[in-house]
């Protein structure tokens, strides 16, 4: 550990900080007597957060950024001029164990660029993360890139060791991969995960059978998509989505707001600034999609194919069906009260329970948290009744809900002042 | 209005409940002893703490909640926030009085206080177990300085000791002056009489390890390079990672 590592440490983090990855979640692993580490499960923690408010969970790093390719959207293209790195094994191994005993860390995710062709880049991934379980009996979070194109044998190596696995699929459609990254394809990106999937369910067959037969990558996979450098249309992300879902090992799929880090490039578009606001609402329509019970084309249609950017897609879908509203909260089933805006999973669940008691009316379900602000248009309770969206209409409700809030200190334009004579 | 002194001791506030039942009178306010007794008071009675009489207390508490809601009576004596025992209180007679459960009713106001109360305490324990932040000292314990708003230091050590099971180190809450050392078998509860030196959160250059610099410098930097210009969002870094606990953040320094 010297000088020269800290210089390494910051090049290949500047690389790797693209990937948006970063839960340590899924899975729990309690630590072994002279063992470190251990992995919580749950929530997963996030150690800290940099300015752009993105957690810190996970020492994510690569192994290198020397790559072969020359992919459009990414900043480790061969035909940029930025420093290289490139650790070696021993180096990240002790970088992990130190970073992790002074709780900055979760755990380790590691990427790479790839050099050589991709067998000889995973092949030396691997060498770390079963350094770490072996050596150093690390039971802390590990999160391992699988690169596309890499044989059956290293990710079953790789799954071994590794809580999470990841193959990026960067483009959602084909057409569009082939113009931005013409040295890769669908395919390379499909196989792995095939691989990985079929590693999960046979040891979860197996462990149903044998009690301590390995786990293999116990957190399942993840992958990601780049929002805005191509022109998908967001029916046909998220279509890509919720089919990646239906496979039982994919557990997240992150979209990440391209930025543009090869300005000079004439495939991409210019843009001022990276598309947040879409990537937010992405993610709102992932999480309905997650834990609300909407399915993709109840978010997205062939009328709607893109999301709204004004208001969030639940408040969205509910505006386009009045006739689904009001709900009775003391009556109405748990996945209709999950459908009404300013209700989210947790309130829902405090509604459904606490119900069973008495009648709920408005002052307490807005002690319980749900914002009555949205949500009283859309439910009636134990209350006389009031407009709701029915009578309201939605094109006026959409009005009153995006008014922007007046800020302290600002004159309302309707208001007359009473001019004093001096 | 019926006033009960205690000692401030979950044991002693165990007891008050125990004697509020046995002598048919329910306090309106519990106090701690020595405090100021308030204007309008009608009867006051001073609680004895007695080990058997709150253990009976607990035990049938045990008996009549679900594990989860016995862990939040703890989580929420443990804010010590001024009126969460009356709160406690409440909740425990409407505990006892009635026959059914009543720990899913949150349309009760003090069953979701207790609730909500609980859920705030949890807070602190996760943001401990985000932000704490271990330096290496010159002997090769790892030492972290805390101050949480609630006293959750407690809930977290059983983490912290599967988590780092292989070094030896000390928590210490600066704010009520107490701690844990953990020191490769056991964790056992100390408090520093010369903590002086503590309070700024640092330790010396010269009580620290030869490496711990570098470390520190590694992080700091791998921390900076992770920020990506183009997204900086101000509002929401320090919403998730709120200014208290700057000051012990080695990569905020």
């Amino acid at each position: 550990m010297n000088e020269n590592v800290l210089e390494k440490l910051k090049t290949l983090a500047e690389s790797a900080k693209y990937d948006v990855s970063c839960s340590s979640s899924g899975t729990v692993r309690k630590n072994t007597p002279g063992g470190i580490g251990n992995t919580v499960g749950g929530m997963g923690i996030c150690h800290s957060f940099t300015e752009d408010g993105r957690c810190v969970s996970l020492l994510k790093i690569m192994l290198t950024n020397n790559c072969i390719y020359d992919c459009a959207y990414c900043i480790n293209r061969r035909s940029n001029d930025i420093r290289r790195a490139t650790f070696t094994v021993q180096e990240l191994v002790d970088l992990t164990i130190e970073f992790y005993r002074r709780n900055y860390i979760e755990g380790l995710f590691l990427s790479s660029g790839v050099i050589n062709n991709p067998d000889y880049t995973m092949e030396r991934m691997v060498r770390v993360v079963k350094e770490l379980r072996t050596v150093h009996r690390y039971n802390g979070y590990i999160h391992m890139k699988s690169i596309p194109g890499a044989s059956q044998e290293l990710v079953n190596a790789a799954g071994l060791y590794a809580d999470r696995m990841s193959v990026n699929i960067e483009i959602p459609t084909e057409k569009n991969l082939q113009l931005l990254a013409p040295e890769k394809d669908h395919l390379s990106v499909f196989k792995p995960m095939k691989y990985i999937q079929q590693g999960m369910l046979q040891s979860i067959e197996e462990r149903q059978k044998f009690r301590f037969a390995p786990r293999f990558v116990p957190a399942g996979q993840s992958t990601q998509m780049i929002v805005g450098a191509t022109n998908e249309s967001d029916k046909d992300i998220l279509t890509l989505s919720s089919a990646l879902y239906r496979r039982p090992s994919m557990k997240r799929v992150y979209y990440s707001g391209f930025i543009p880090v090869n300005s000079y490039d004439t495939r991409l578009p210019a843009l001022k600034q990276a598309p947040l606001v879409r990537e937010n609402r992405l993610y709102q329509a992932d999480w309905l999609m997650r834990f609300y019970e909407f399915r993709a084309d109840e978010i997205v249609d062939d009328a709607y194919p893109d999301l709204d950017l004004e208001i969030d897609p639940k408040l969205s879908w509910a505006l386009r069906h009045p006739e689904m509203f009001p709900v009775d909260v003391n009556k109405a089933d748990y996945s209709l009260i999950l459908r009404i805006p300013g209700i989210g999973v947790k309130s829902a669940k405090l509604i459904v329970t606490s119900r069973r008691y008495g009648k709920l009316n408005a002052y307490q379900l807005k002690k319980m948290g749900i914002v009555m602000k949205k949500a009283q248009y859309f439910i009636t309770c134990n209350e006389l009744p009031m407009n709701t969206i029915n009578e309201v209409k939605p094109e006026f409700l959409r009005k009153i809900l995006t008014e922007t809030k007046k800020k302290k200190g600002e004159i309302d334009q309707q208001q007359l002042s009473i001019i004093f004579p001096d | 209005m019926i006033v009960f002194f205690y000692d401030k001791t979950f044991e002693g506030f165990l007891t008050a409940v125990f004697d509020a039942y046995s002598r048919k009178i329910f306090p309106d306010k519990l106090l701690g002893e020595g405090s100021i007794a308030p204007m309008f008071m009608e009867e006051s009675y001073t609680v004895i703490t007695q080990e058997d009489r709150s253990a009976r207390v607990w035990a049938s508490l045990q008996k009549k909640l679900s594990k989860t809601a016995c862990n939040m009576l703890n989580y929420v004596w443990l804010s010590e926030e001024e009126g969460s025992d009356d709160l406690l209180f409440r909740y425990i007679r409407k505990v006892f009085d009635n026959v059914h459960s009543i720990e899913m009713n949150f349309g009760d106001d003090d069953v979701l206080q207790i609730h909500q109360l609980a859920k705030k305490v949890a807070k602190e324990e996760l943001y401990l177990k985000q932000f704490i932040r271990f330096q290496k000292a010159a002997d090769g314990i790892y030492f972290a300085p805390v101050s949480p708003v609630y006293n959750a230091l407690p809930l977290a050590i059983s983490h912290l000791k599967d988590r780092f099971s292989d070094q030896r180190w000390v928590v210490y809450d600066l704010k009520r002056k107490y701690g844990y050392y953990y020191d490769l078998k056991t964790v056992i509860e100390i408090t520093l009489t010369d903590d002086e030196h503590l309070l700024t959160g640092k330790l010396n250059d010269a009580l620290m390890a030869e490496d711990e610099k570098l470390f520190q410098e590694l992080w700091k930097g791998y921390f900076k390079s992770m920020t990506i210009k183009e997204r900086i969002n101000p509002k929401l870094h320090r919403q998730h990672m709120p200014k208290r606990f700057w000051k012990y953040l080695t990569e905020k320094q």
